[in-house]
């Protein structure tokens, strides 16, 4: 054990004499227990796509991995603690990668290297593709690029090393492997007509009802449409123009009628102030809606926003003042 | 191979003399852009035994399915065959029903088809008749649909053609997964049975595989009375290359069978450059074989620019462009090689040692990539009409690899050095390490023999067809970009085994050096010249077919790429192609990989499959 190494494990609670120091540190279990884990990582033997050359690059002689004591890349998930999920997960890649993870003994690391691994990356939309690898394993370092530079792996991993550095292992919440009992695999997916994760299986259910009953199943309905209030005010309308110059869709009008009603119960049930006359009126008459709502619109979200550039000047010269 | 002297000499002459004798099943393709011949189905397996026997089209390069739902609603087959004594090739095409689609094997005649045909019926759900072993190949027994039809949506289907509309049509951004129930990429057909998983592959994949005891062994007094055995090597595997799965059938320690099993790695690349506009498709070819990428490129900015030179708007390279094509493809197959060795010897079990002295001089010729391109593995560098910027002036370089020391260099200093010193010295260097070595001869020589009849037979391309005795080279062949002015020879050896594959590994590295000093002075001489024209981004394509074919370090890949749409399209040329299929050499050499395993021990097979230099980026696509 070198001399800069056994300084790095000295606790700043225990001080130990100055002509102890190159032979003798205080430390705490966790932190001797990390320094060991994180200084002899091996990653599991395993490339999936472009990824995995620029990972042997890295292995290679130019960015030498050894530095960091992960040169020694295991053929065996066994011996294995870190998976560097190096390029594209296909649907008939995933069922043996997620075995390969259960068969990693604890503690286990995964980082997904590449934008592929990461969320699909150029192929996300392919037939055949898993959008990124954290829909089934717990990703722990993620490493953009496509793919990354050896310099940016090594930064993953050296990110990696800082993690483990903070794990304790008297926090058992911290990480799963430092509790009672074994931790439970992770389900191998299924391949049928598309790859099923056994962890959905309710929600396949749900929809596989829904498609024999005849209703639209497999898609989720979009969030509504928030309307969103315009960032400049308007230029003032011609007074020429018709009011239906200003198209309002009937279903955002409605929304926004509701809205008001509701604010307004909301003043009654507080106790303030009746709503104004108008938003009841607009509540009440569904039909009319369209055509009340249109100056609504344009014209409440716009106000309180509105750059008063007089009242800002009259700041600006107080806070001088001040000064 | 051809005993009778073939009389007919081009294309047309072939085409005239199959019309001939085959009036009623032969006609010609008169669709705008198209070429070739278009012949019966019922006469298809007829007709390709008179090409290859009688007409010397002795090799089949490429077999593809196309589905023209809209256009005239019939599916084709298309076939490319070739002379192994060089030539333009003979396009023909079967075409059949969508419904019902079924066409004969061409196995028989050419045993290359045999994968081809299997992604087809995998993707497109095309039946060959007569195909001993119609498995899926690329997906999983059980799979719901062919994807590749164009009535197949995928579980993250947004439009028919990029680009896509706005994903922030409203105010907020619309991702695939938050429209997906599942929040996944997969979509379920309606008539799901969870009780029921179809996914019999394995089942399928170990029935043909001749498990239990040997019958006809019992009666034998000689032998030992042992069970077959099946094992599994891949797809996690140290040594086949990435994601690739090989399936044997051990007697004791020898081969009896192997299978291999593919598309773990298949990303759909097809599919996604039908969506994709024709210069969209441009980066996603550097991952196909991601350790050549730049030749990728070459391969399909060819096969564009012959649909271009149809009439589009378009100025085709210039010489400078040419000349820098070339440099990068050279330097790109010298960068195959290196690694392609290096992890040959990994796969002779002399672990990873060798393959850093391989790859060592790679990283400057990577440097130089990403001085050039942006990146060291996908440069995206090529376009039609050109490369998509010069040179740089001065690169950042490293300088000495032993401390990573970058230093700044003038690009033309940096070349000089790097071809007329650094490279062959390393080439050199390999040799001399590697090439006499008593155990490298030992495992080598007389390993995985491919005969010169097979290997054609087979489709084989690239170092493992040369190395049979084939000296069929495309640059030579049916030369392409500045090759014809070059001086070079086609490396060839005829042993057809291990030790070969790796002596013309090394050939051609020294071959690519002689290429690369004559681009030198071509490279000074053109200096200044533009090197790409007037900026194009999304060229509308003229309609029509095209194949455009380069030598990449592993073999032929080629590129067939049809350009055609319903309506407007039709007329003005689309922006998307309507086909864009890959002819993958590492895919294809795999076809032979059974056959030359046959009979070896357990630990050649290895060696055998790391010979043949597949990348499954190519090979599952």
């Amino acid at each position: 054990m070198s001399e800069l190494q056994l300084r790095d494990l000295h606790s700043t609670e225990f001080p130990v004499p100055g002509e102890l120091q190159d032979n003798l540190a205080i430390t705490s279990l966790s932190k001797i227990y990390n320094w060991a884990r994180r200084e002899s990582m091996w990653p599991l033997l395993f490339g999936l796509a472009c990824c995995a050359i620029e990972m042997i690059a890295t292995a290679a002689s130019r960015y030498d991995l050894s530095r960091f004591g992960m040169e020694v890349m295991r053929g065996s998930p066994r011996q294995s603690d870190l998976m560097i999920v190096s390029g594209t997960v296909t649907k008939k890649m995933v069922v043996p990668i997620v075995r390969l993870y259960n068969q990693m003994p604890e503690p286990k690391y995964v980082m997904a290297m590449g934008a592929c691994a990461s969320g699909g990356g150029p192929f996300k939309e392919g037939y055949n593709v898993v959008s990124g690898i954290d829909k089934y394993l717990p990703v722990d370092v993620y490493v953009p690029g496509c793919p990354p530079t050896p310099q940016s792996l090594l930064y993953g991993l050296i990110s990696l090393q800082k993690k483990i550095d903070g794990q304790s292992l008297a926090n058992m919440d911290d990480v799963p492997w430092y509790g009672v009992a074994p931790s439970e695999p992770t389900p191998i997916p299924v391949l049928g007509p598309d790859i099923i994760d056994p962890r959905q299986m309710d929600l396949i259910r749900q929809q596989a009802e829904r498609a024999a009953a005849g209703l639209p199943y497999g898609v989720r309905e979009l969030p509504k449409v928030i309307p969103v209030a315009p960032k400049k005010p308007s230029a003032p309308k011609p007074a020429a123009a018709p009011a239906a110059a200003v198209e309002v869709d009937p279903a955002k009008a409605e929304r926004l009628a509701k809205r008001e009603a509701a604010l307004a119960r909301k003043r009654v049930a507080e106790g303030g102030a009746p709503a104004p006359e108008e938003a009841s009126e607009e509540a009440a008459v569904p039909a009319q809606v369209p055509a009340a709502a249109a100056p609504a619109t344009s014209v409440e979200p716009t106000a309180p926003g509105k750059f008063d550039k007089a009242a800002m000047l009259e700041k600006i010269r107080a806070r001088k003042a001040n000064k | 191979m051809v005993d009778k002297p073939i009389t007919t000499t081009t294309t047309a002459d072939t085409i005239a003399a199959l019309k001939e004798k085959f009036p009623d099943a032969v006609s010609d393709d008169t669709r705008q852009g198209y070429s070739g011949v278009v012949i019966d189905k019922n006469k298809l397996v007829e007709v390709a035994t008179a090409l290859r026997d009688e007409l010397g089209y002795d090799y089949l390069s490429s077999v593809t399915g196309v589905d023209y739902l809209g256009i005239s609603d019939h599916m084709e087959v298309v076939y490319h065959a070739y002379r192994t004594s060089g030539g333009p090739a003979l396009v023909f095409k079967a075409q059949t029903d969508r419904n019902e689609s079924e066409i004969p094997s061409l196995t028989s005649v050419y045993p290359g088809a045999d994968f081809q045909e299997r992604e087809i019926w995998d993707l497109y759900g095309i039946r060959f008749n007569g195909h001993p072993n119609l498995k899926r190949i690329l997906l999983w027994e059980g799979f719901d649909g062919h994807p590749m039809r164009k009535d197949w949506k995928e579980a993250y289907y947004e439009e028919e053609h990029k680009p896509f509309g706005s994903r922030w049509p409203a105010g907020y951004v619309h991702r695939s997964e938050e429209r997906n129930a599942y929040g996944h990429n997969v979509k379920y057909p309606a008539d799901l049975d969870l009780s029921r998983l179809n996914d019999t592959s394995e089942e399928s994949l170990y029935s043909g595989m001749g498990l239990g005891v040997d019958v006809e062994r019992l009666d034998d007094e000689t032998k030992l009375k042992t069970d077959r055995l099946i094992v599994n090597l891949g797809p996690h595997h140290p040594s086949t290359h990435g994601v690739f799965r090989m399936v044997v059938t051990l007697d004791g320690e020898t081969i009896e069978m192997l299978e291999p099993v593919m598309g773990y790695l298949h990303r759909n690349h097809e599919q996604i450059g039908e969506r994709n506009t024709f210069l969209h498709n441009m980066p996603f070819t550097d991952r196909l074989d991601y350790i050549s990428g730049m030749s990728n490129n070459l391969g399909y900015a060819l096969a564009v620019e012959q649909l271009l030179a149809r009439g589009a708007r378009w100025q085709p390279p210039s010489y400078r462009a040419e000349v820098i094509r070339v440099l990068m493809v050279e330097l790109t197959r010298i960068v195959n090689h290196y690694w392609a060795i290096g992890f040959f010897l990994n796969d002779l079990g002399a672990f990873f040692t060798p393959a850093l002295y391989a790859i060592a001089e790679r990283e400057k010729i990577l440097d130089f990539f990403e001085a050039t391109a942006g990146s060291r593995m996908m440069p995206n560098y090529m376009r039609f009409g050109g490369v998509f910027k010069d040179l740089p002036e001065r690169i950042r370089g490293v300088a000495n690899l032993l401390n990573d020391q970058v230093r700044d260099f003038n690009t033309m200093d940096y070349l000089t050095e790097l071809i007329n010193d650094r490279l062959p010295r390393s080439i050199d260097e390999l040799d001399r390490l590697i090439t006499e070595s008593e155990i490298i001869k030992t495992r080598c020589i007389g390993v995985g023999y491919l005969p010169a009849e097979m290997a054609v037979a087979y489709s084989c391309a690239g170092p493992l067809l040369r190395a049979s005795g084939v000296p069929y080279d495309v640059r030579r062949a049916d030369p392409y970009s500045i090759y014809p002015e070059l001086d070079f020879d086609v490396a060839v050896r005829y042993n057809g085994d291990l030790y070969d594959r790796y002596l013309i590994r090394l050939d051609e590295m020294r071959e690519s050096i002689r290429i690369l000093k004559q681009i030198l002075p071509r490279l000074e001489a053109t200096q200044g010249q533009s090197v790409f024209g007037p900026s194009q981004h999304t060229p509308r394509v003229p309609v029509g077919e095209s194949y455009g074919r380069v030598e990449n370090p592993k073999g032929e890949l080629g590129y067939y790429v049809v350009s055609n749409g319903i309506g407007e399209e039709a007329t003005k040329g689309p922006q998307n192609p309507w086909r864009y299929h890959v002819r993958a050499p590492s895919f294809i050499n795999l076809t032979a990989l059974g056959a030359m395993c046959k009979g070896h021990k357990v630990a050649d097979v290895v060696a055998i499959l790391g010979s043949i230099d597949i990348v499954l980026g190519e090979t599952d696509r």
